[in-house]
């Protein structure tokens, strides 16, 4: 047996809108939740928290040698900061950092400029990109050294290796994703070539150029620190690398600590304060990231 | 600035399709879109080519703006042959992502004029114009990702207008947006044609807007593309979509487009007219 359900008819009515105004009351935040909407409060208090537990490991093991305290190191960076040592050494490791990280981006933007406008050059940018992209640069330092000589040329080399192969795979990525109807606008402009791919291709594949740029970034740094660690010095003049690992020569174990506290410094601070600016004045404002 | 007004003289056509056959290559065979397609457009005209998906209207849109090359058949505007994509054919596109993210409403309206070798100083005076006319002075500013829909498509629609096209190609420019705002814009861009008279190549699916906005309909056939009629409706406007009339015709396409028996035929106001 299966029920009837009707609904009663209910009366008809209307109501006179009342003003806006007086509905939307704006409730102002409190001061610990505007403070939590800050990302930088956030790490900064996490960052704090790993700090006070290695200092309370360092002090339960109570070996200097091995283990020196957040303290410790602290003073140990203060200490190089102020001798001008430490700042020397990340300005050597810098140049040349920027120097391989430009000729990456040079090389990636010449490969992936070339797989967009031929299909031999596709052909060529994924080969490659599947063949080096996995070998670490690292691997292809006793080489470079063969072929550059014990110097900066190497270093550079090495550097572009490991900065160009991932950009140039998230550039190309990034120029697949743009929308045809982006790309047919352009060219209904009369917009071809060159001028197509600076007006439109490269501000439209924005996001992932500049994770590429972030990846490439991460990957030089890196490849630098460990290059300079393998094989020390140039021509005299070391970086931070050297650094490291001629303080552990020394068994000045702070110092060790107090260099890759620079190291992770100085990758916080690009990542903070460079790539994050650059976000937030492009792609965030366009709404095409959030 | 100077605004040159559209030329209002019916002399030859101003758009001319010739036997006009488009394909494309589908994954294993290539698919033909269109097949003889032939018909004119002259200057003024609101031209609607009307036809249920898979009827190749897009596809001849595209043509005509010169991203397709007819596979047969010829095109011409102004008597020239169609070869390339070029701004005297200015395309509104259905999606939202024809405008750059990355560009200002005002810079939006700005690209093509600056893209063209227009002075910086004449293209914001432009922009600016055009888009007071749509109604979007208090967005000049505003990046494209915080505009509604209808906004969009009027940015889209003050752009292409500023550049002052021979022929302003709309590919269903207000199909993905809310039956609403779609009626304020169909109603919009009636009143803009009422003022400026500019030429359009108008694509829809929906057989009340090409009633509405257009004054002589291209029907076509699915798969392929075929020319099923050419209609007059310059006669319907917004405010006759509740008359028998308007009824009587709507009927008639439906009839045409899917070879049922129209079962109002003696009402049908509309005759085919030869140009």
């Amino acid at each position: 047996m299966s029920a009837q359900w009707d609904p009663p008819v209910r009366p008809e009515y209307e109501l006179a809108l009342s003003p806006a105004g007086a509905v939307q009351a704006v409730r102002p935040l409190s001061a610990a939740q505007r403070a939590w909407r800050f990302g930088w409060l956030r790490k900064s208090a996490l960052l704090l928290l790993l700090a006070i537990a290695w200092e309370a490991v360092a002090r339960l093991q109570a070996n200097d040698l091995l283990l020196p305290g957040a303290l410790q190191t602290a003073h140990a960076l203060a200490a190089g900061i102020v001798s001008g040592e430490l700042p020397r050494y990340v300005g050597v490791s810098l140049a040349v950092l920027l120097q391989g990280y430009a000729a990456g981006i040079a090389g990636a933007f010449l490969l992936t400029s070339l797989a967009m406008s031929t299909t031999l050059g596709r052909d060529l940018l994924e080969t490659l990109t599947a063949m080096f992209n996995p070998l670490p640069a690292i691997a292809l330092l006793p080489l470079a050294l063969l072929w550059f000589g014990l110097g900066r040329g190497s270093l550079v080399f090495v550097l572009m290796h490991s900065v160009m192969w991932p950009l140039a795979l998230n550039t190309y990525a990034g120029f697949r994703a743009v929308p045809e109807t982006l790309r047919m606008t352009g060219r209904n402009y009369g917009l071809g070539g060159v001028r197509l791919v600076l007006q439109v291709l490269i501000p439209a594949a924005l996001p992932a150029i500049l994770s590429g740029l972030k990846i490439g970034w991460a990957f030089a740094w890196r490849t630098l620190i460990a290059a300079e660690l393998v094989f020390g010095t140039t021509s005299g003049k070391g970086g931070l690398g050297w650094y490291i690992f001629q303080s552990r020569n020394e068994l000045y174990t702070d110092k060790v600590f107090a260099g890759l506290a620079a190291v992770i410094g100085i990758g916080l601070l690009v990542e903070n304060i460079v790539f994050q600016s650059v976000e937030r004045l492009t792609v965030r404002r366009w709404g095409m990231q959030r | 600035m100077t605004v040159r007004s559209f030329q209002l003289v019916a002399t030859d056509p101003l758009l001319r399709a010739q036997g006009v056959t488009l394909e494309y290559a589908g994954a294993h065979s290539t698919v033909r879109a269109t097949h003889d397609v032939s018909f004119d457009v002259y200057r003024g005209d609101r031209f609607v080519l009307l036809g249920p998906s898979g009827c190749g209207k897009s596809t001849l849109l595209k043509a005509v703006g010169g991203f397709i090359a007819p596979r047969a058949g010829s095109l011409f505007l102004n008597g020239l042959p169609i070869t390339r994509p070029g701004p005297d054919r200015i395309v509104v596109f259905q999606e939202f992502d024809q405008l750059p993210p990355w560009k200002t409403v005002k810079r939006n309206v700005m690209f093509p004029l600056l893209a063209g070798g227009m002075g910086r100083r004449e293209a914001e005076a432009r922009a600016l114009h055009w888009l007071a006319k749509v109604g979007l002075s208090g967005f000049v500013d505003a990046y494209p990702h915080t505009l509604s829909g209808g906004m969009k498509a009027r940015v889209a629609i003050a752009r292409a207008l500023a550049m002052q096209p021979d022929i302003l190609l709309m590919d269903e420019p207000f199909a993905a947006l809310d039956a609403l705002t779609r009626r304020q814009m169909q109603e919009e861009l009636q009143a803009l044609w009422e003022e400026i008279k500019f030429t359009m190549l108008f694509v829809t699916h929906s057989i009340e807007e090409a009633l509405v906005v257009g004054n002589r309909i291209l029907l076509l056939s699915p798969h392929p593309g075929r020319v099923r009629a050419e209609l007059n409706c310059h006669q319907f406007g917004l405010h006759s979509a509740g008359s028998a009339e308007f009824q009587a015709a709507a009927a008639r396409i439906h009839g045409l487009l899917f070879d049922a028996p129209t079962p109002i035929v003696a009402a049908a106001p509309a005759q085919r007219v030869e140009s």
